[in-house]
């Protein structure tokens, strides 16, 4: 139920990315919602309307879905309209989406096509460039944008590969939009997640194994939640951050600061090491 | 072990929203069940997590039926 009095009452927003109650995107939605936004969703297709229609109606009143296909200037361009009829103005944007063709999610970064690094860069990239100008024309001053990442952005992660590549240029990205709406007091921020069984990440090859040697060798030895990552994502949207932009923030149980493995996790690395040189 | 089929039935049923008289042993669940891409691979995770066993991405490929499923998860499931 909304809270009366939350942390985005009366703020209305735009969520893309929502595949299904396992996204990111939804956690963050949710949260947002929890806290009294109103939110307009899109869906990229049938299949996933589908999914995310079900989703939308448990949160009651009034949260409306539009088409959206990031890679289409036409739908982009139909989609804004539809929010400025609909909602006037916007507070913030929460942009949950990636593309890259499954086939190079696995083994070498060296072998990728640059049908698929076009591909990639344009849907995981430039779409957020693409919405967060579009989004700006109608956000009221103030207002939030926010993307999600991974830290394959800045390490190598086995099979993570041009979607690594992909998400450097999107923290990249979030810097120098944070720069260009800052007069404006728009904040533009990223979230890096730790891994998440969610149905994008499951395209990753071993991604099974990312999840257990994060939990293994995280601070907190243990995986992250959407719900988690839905609570910084509020405070990011939300007027307790008005002094963050520009800003890439981990939401993934401490990995990121990981120099050295614990010897306390010994048994499980090698169990999982193990597991990775057999496949 | 004996309730895994009906453990795997009732996740396809619930999922795809399916007729349960449909979901027959040997019904594929893009052919006979109307799954989509999407559906196959929520399947798997359904699955994972309702039997606590892995399911990798050659073995979840090789998975079109009902029967495969329970055949998998017999076999990999503790």
């Amino acid at each position: 139920m909304p809270m009366s009095g939350g942390l985005l009452q009366g703020k209305k927003g735009l969520v893309l990315g929502v595949a299904n109650d396992k996204s990111i995107a939804w956690g963050i939605a949710r949260a947002a919602h929890e806290h009294g936004a109103q939110i307009a969703f899109t869906y990229q297709s049938d299949a996933l309307l589908k999914r995310v229609q079900p989703l939308i109606d448990t949160l009651g009143g009034d949260n409306p879905v539009f088409p959206c296909d990031v890679s289409d200037d036409a739908s982009l361009d139909a989609l804004f309209a539809s929010l400025k009829d609909s909602f006037g103005t916007l507070d913030f944007v929460v942009h949950g989406i990636a593309f890259s063709d499954k086939d190079e999610l696995k083994g070498k970064y060296l072998q990728t096509t640059r049908e698929n690094f076009r591909t990639t860069m344009d849907i995981s990239v430039y779409s957020f460039v693409d919405i967060a100008r579009r989004s700006a024309e109608i956000m009221n001053d103030g207002g939030s944008m926010l993307t999600l990442s991974y830290l394959g952005a800045e390490r190598v992660v086995p099979h993570y590969n041009v979607m690594g590549v992909a998400k450097a240029a999107l923290e990249a990205s979030t810097r120098y939009l944070a720069a260009d709406l800052g007069e404006r007091g728009i904040r533009v921020n990223a979230i890096s997640a730790g891994p998440i069984r969610t149905l994008a990440a499951m395209g990753i090859g071993d991604f099974r194994n990312i999840l257990k040697w994060n939990e293994a060798n995280a601070p907190l030895r243990r995986n992250v939640t959407t719900e988690e990552v839905g609570g910084s994502g509020l405070y990011l949207l939300s007027d307790l951050a008005r002094g963050v932009t520009g800003e890439v923030h981990y939401v993934d149980s401490g990995y990121h600061l990981v120099g050295m493995l614990e010897p306390a996790s010994l048994d499980e690395n090698i169990a999982i090491l193990t597991a990775m040189k057999k496949d | 072990m004996t309730d895994v089929a009906e453990r795997v039935k009732k996740i396809v049923v619930e999922h795809l929203g399916a007729d349960e008289a449909k979901v027959t042993e040997n019904a594929s669940f893009i052919d006979d069940l109307g799954a989509d891409s999407l559906d196959t691979v929520e399947l798997v995770m359904a699955f994972e997590e309702e039997f606590g066993c892995e399911i990798p991405d050659d073995a979840a490929e090789k998975i079109l039926t009902v029967k495969d499923a329970i055949d998998y998860i017999k076999e990999h499931s503790a």
